[in-house]
């Protein structure tokens, strides 16, 4: 038997768009605003993150736990509730939740159910990786919760796979784990090396070698050259996807690009009453973008709140290669702020275009050099010209 | 009379215990423990030997996963009745000690002319090897049935009876049984040479075993432990099987095990759901020289995709949770090589492929015979204490959502991998079972944990905490 409960705004995930969110909407006095977070600490993926860098300019830099708990601090104290140990497991309805906890299953009904689920890195196996299944392989996530939540050992010689800034990260922790770094490995052809450590660019993982602990990882240079690494360790970092479970169990409806739900600039999903924030929407942002997300939906869920109309969603923004994603990726109330968009390949000074049904709606060089590690904002002016009846509206380069 | 004993003897390290073995099986796999788990019956003393750290850890772990009906057995041959019976006692013993299973059943997909022309002759098998329902459909059937398929199906064979199963919780009921009813389960024990007299000596990795009979159902090592005895009747090839496992999220695109027409290459690629809620891809077939190279490879998995998107298209826009390389324990022979030696009072369990576990219990009920023909004295059995399995199947109640388990004990609402809904009572409890997880990937095997979409992203330094602190 399940207890039912009605809460005013059910926020998913105690991270840094959750709890920033929550804290906005119960300061304006939205209500009964309850954060669920299935860890049994709040706070995200910043928990275990160790380095400096959290929080906006205008504060000072904070570790990431350090940020977690201002942050958790900030949504208690203006009167939301953060529940932790608590999972959203499945919908009983448009609006309401299942949840498990030691206290017993439970279902939550909402008026307004925001999705602040996150992101992960997608495991070797994701991205099929050859080789045996020993021990050793991780993501950075599970090495930075080994790490520094656990004080786990990790091995004695590490390979990192990726060249995105959490690969950075993830040599700091190693090292701080007293694990020597063997090499950086991307497929990419050029990347930011980390002092200290060896950098093979254009370098595929071909094989996964070891039996009950990894032995070595052999890679192959697109020159053909190959070779095995000596290690006990292999970390696979970057390739984030959105943890987009309950979106989907929940029918809701998500992009192709991002994989994770497709909403308007108002944070709106496909569904009504039902918004997303933060990472769950594109993959990995500094928790500051995500946090950002979190304080500019509370206006929209407000109105949500007062009764304010679900509105048609508008054509779909899509991409082209080697564009990746774009978010928000409805074109509802594309007012003021900028969008999202990442690049698979690094571009320099691109010319971003935006046609509808083959009419051009807008071109403009971007003085700046994209890389796949970062996201380039898109200004959302020129949305005047869409034709909302049309059909999607498609960003490209060039 | 039902027994229950409660001092069980599972080892793991150091030497063996003195005195003679009235019989020991050599292999924990699912034939192995299912042997032993029948011969535990009887007063006898039974040891069950594995150079594993675990049971199931070898062929067991990586197959299938289906409870076969034996339509498409060689008709006649001691695999197609061992299969038939196999089926009938497997699933009493499933719904008794709570394997999951889900009867879904199989569709063959003719894919062109010349599959489309052998159904007929399959249905017409399936006869013979005493399985009625089997049904030749149409292609809008088959559309019907499942709407998912890729284009171009010409039509099928449905077979009802089909299920899938949990390959890992029956291996690990027959074990848990077997070691309650008082058998000596002694793991990372790899027998290394076989003296044979008025007793075996087996020579192991943990000092000398005295035994009076022997079984031997090493699965790929069969043939090498025969070798040892003086018997070369077969030799074992380990053909490789690479699998890839898609997420629960896909599980809505399929509704039957998906079976290709089988060719004269073997089975052939299928497309089948889990007990666990996703979705499997595979197996490729790859005879090597290696019986330890259970890796993948980019050939095999490109070779999956092609075949996977041709079956069911949108599958391949899923996301992976798993790729897996098992090994069958393929002989030239088409039939199992099930062996006596009654003047040796040896019995050799090899070939055992893909359908041991379907067949496993009759299998065994079959070597029980063997071995009372070779002397071994069979009065007096008993019945035993019946097991109650943890439930890993997504199809049933699973802790998580059981809010009376959870009233008793609120550690079954502590989820700690989120993925697969795993709590901290279910790794409490399977890591204080009757037979222990000997490592991270065993205690996966025993709940899930870890297995899911993430591979520890969220859960693994947890769950690997929890298995640490439960071993010191």
């Amino acid at each position: 038997m399940s207890r039912d409960r009605t809460v005013d705004v059910l926020v998913v995930g105690a991270g840094p768009a959750g709890l920033a969110l929550a804290a906005r909407l119960a300061g304006a006095g939205a209500g009964h605003v309850e954060v669920l977070e299935r860890e049994q600490d709040a706070g995200g993926v910043p928990r275990h993150c160790h380095h400096g860098g959290f929080g906006g300019p205008v504060r000072p830099w904070l570790t990431g736990p350090a940020y977690a708990r201002r942050a958790v601090r900030a949504a208690t104290a203006a009167g939301a509730t953060v529940r932790t140990g608590v999972s959203a497991t499945g919908w009983a309805g448009p609006l309401t939740l299942e949840t498990t906890s030691p206290a017993g299953p439970e279902r939550i009904t909402a008026r307004a159910v925001v999705l602040a689920t996150g992101a992960r890195e997608r495991p070797r196996s994701a991205r099929l990786v050859p080789g045996s299944r020993p021990a050793g392989v991780l993501t950075t996530g599970e090495l930075q919760q080994s790490v520094h939540l656990y004080g786990q050992d990790v091995g004695r010689r590490a390979v990192v796979v990726g060249a995105e800034p959490v690969a950075r990260h993830a040599v700091r922790t190693l090292r701080r784990a007293g694990t020597e770094v063997v090499a950086v490995v991307t497929e990419r052809p050029r990347a930011a090396a980390v002092p200290g450590v060896p950098l093979l660019t254009a370098t595929t993982v071909a094989e996964l070698r070891g039996r009950g602990r990894l032995s070595g990882v052999a890679v192959r240079h697109e020159d053909g050259r190959c070779g095995v690494l000596a290690c006990d360790t292999v970390v696979f970092t970057g390739d984030w996807i959105p943890d987009h479970e309950l979106a989907r169990r929940g029918g809701v409806a998500l992009d192709p690009g991002t994989r994770g739900p497709s909403v308007d600039a108002s944070f709106r999903t496909s569904t009504a009453g039902v918004f997303a924030v933060g990472n769950a929407l594109h993959g990995v942002e500094p928790a500051a973008t995500a946090a950002a997300e979190g304080e500019a939906a509370a206006a929209p869920i407000l109105a949500r709140l007062s009764g304010a109309p679900w509105p048609d969603a508008g054509p779909p923004l899509a991409v082209r290669a080697p564009l990746l994603w774009v978010a928000p990726n409805r074109l509802k109330d594309l007012g003021g702020r900028p969008m999202l968009l990442r690049s698979d390949e690094p571009l320099t000074a691109p010319v971003l275009t935006a046609a509808q049904d083959g009419r051009l709606l807008w071109r403009r060089r971007f003085p700046v050099r994209a890389t796949p590690s970062r996201s380039m904002r898109l200004p959302a002016g020129w949305t005047d010209r869409v034709d909302r009846s049309g059909g999607p509206v498609v960003l490209a380069v060039g | 009379m039902t027994v229950s004993t409660t001092a069980t003897t599972v080892t793991t390290g150091g030497a063996l215990p003195g005195g003679e073995y009235d019989v020991t099986v050599v292999g924990a796999g699912v034939v192995g423990a299912a042997i032993a788990r029948e011969l535990a019956r009887l007063p006898l003393r039974i040891a069950l030997v594995d150079a594993s750290d675990d049971v199931g850890d070898g062929t067991s772990k990586a197959n299938t996963a289906i409870l076969h009906t034996g339509f498409d057995a060689v008709p006649d041959s001691l695999e197609s009745r061992l299969v038939r019976e196999g089926h009938r006692l497997l699933s009493a013993y499933a719904a008794e000690s709570g394997i999951p299973v889900e009867p879904l059943g199989a569709l063959l997909v003719a894919w062109d002319e010349e599959q489309a022309a052998a159904l007929p002759g399959l249905a017409d098998k399936a006869e013979r090897n005493g399985y009625r329902a089997a049904r030749i459909i149409a292609a809008e059937e088959v559309r019907a049935r499942e709407p998912e398929l890729g284009p171009g199906a010409l039509g099928g064979l449905h077979v009802p009876g089909e299920s899938i199963i949990c390959p890992w919780t029956t291996t690990l009921a027959y074990a848990t049984q077997a070691v309650r009813a008082g058998v000596d389960l002694h793991l990372n024990c790899r027998v290394q040479k076989v003296t044979s007299g008025a007793t075996h000596t087996l020579a192991t990795s943990r000092g000398p075993l005295r035994t009076r009979h022997l079984v031997n159902a090493a699965g790929l090592y069969a043939d090498e432990i025969d070798r040892l005895l003086g018997h070369a009747d077969f030799a074992v090839t380990p053909r490789r099987g690479q699998l890839i496992v898609f997420d629960e999220l896909a599980r809505d695109l399929v509704r039957h095990v998906l079976l290709p027409v089988p060719s004269a290459l073997g089975k052939g690629v299928l497309v089948s759901p889990t007990v666990y809620g996703n979705v499997m891809l595979g197996p490729t077939a790859e005879d090597l020289d290696d019986k330890t190279d259970t890796g993948s490879t980019a050939e095999g998995l490109a070779l999956l995709r092609e075949k996977g998107r041709r079956i069911l298209p949108a599958l391949l826009e899923e996301e992976v949770t798993a790729v897996y390389a098992g090994l069958r324990a393929a002989t030239g022979d088409d039939d199992y090589a099930i062996r006596a030696h009654p003047a040796q009072r040896y019995v050799t369990v090899g070939g055992i492929r893909s359908t041991g576990l379907t067949a496993s219990m009759a299998i065994a009920a079959h070597v029980v015979e063997l071995l009372a023909d070779g002397g071994l004295p069979v009065a007096g059995a008993r019945e035993l204490e019946p097991v109650r399995m943890p439930n890993l199947g997504e199809a049933f109640l699973r802790p998580y959502r059981d809010a009376e388990l959870i009233a008793r004990d609120p550690e079954y609402g502590r989820i700690v991998c989120h993925c697969e809904r795993v709590t901290r009572g279910e790794i409490r409890d399977a890591l204080a079972s009757t037979v222990p997880p000997g490592s991270p990937d065993g205690l996966r095997r025993r709940t899930r944990a870890r297995g899911g979409r993430c591979q520890g992203f969220h859960c693994g330094a947890a769950v690997r905490s929890l298995f640490e602190e439960a071993r010191t």
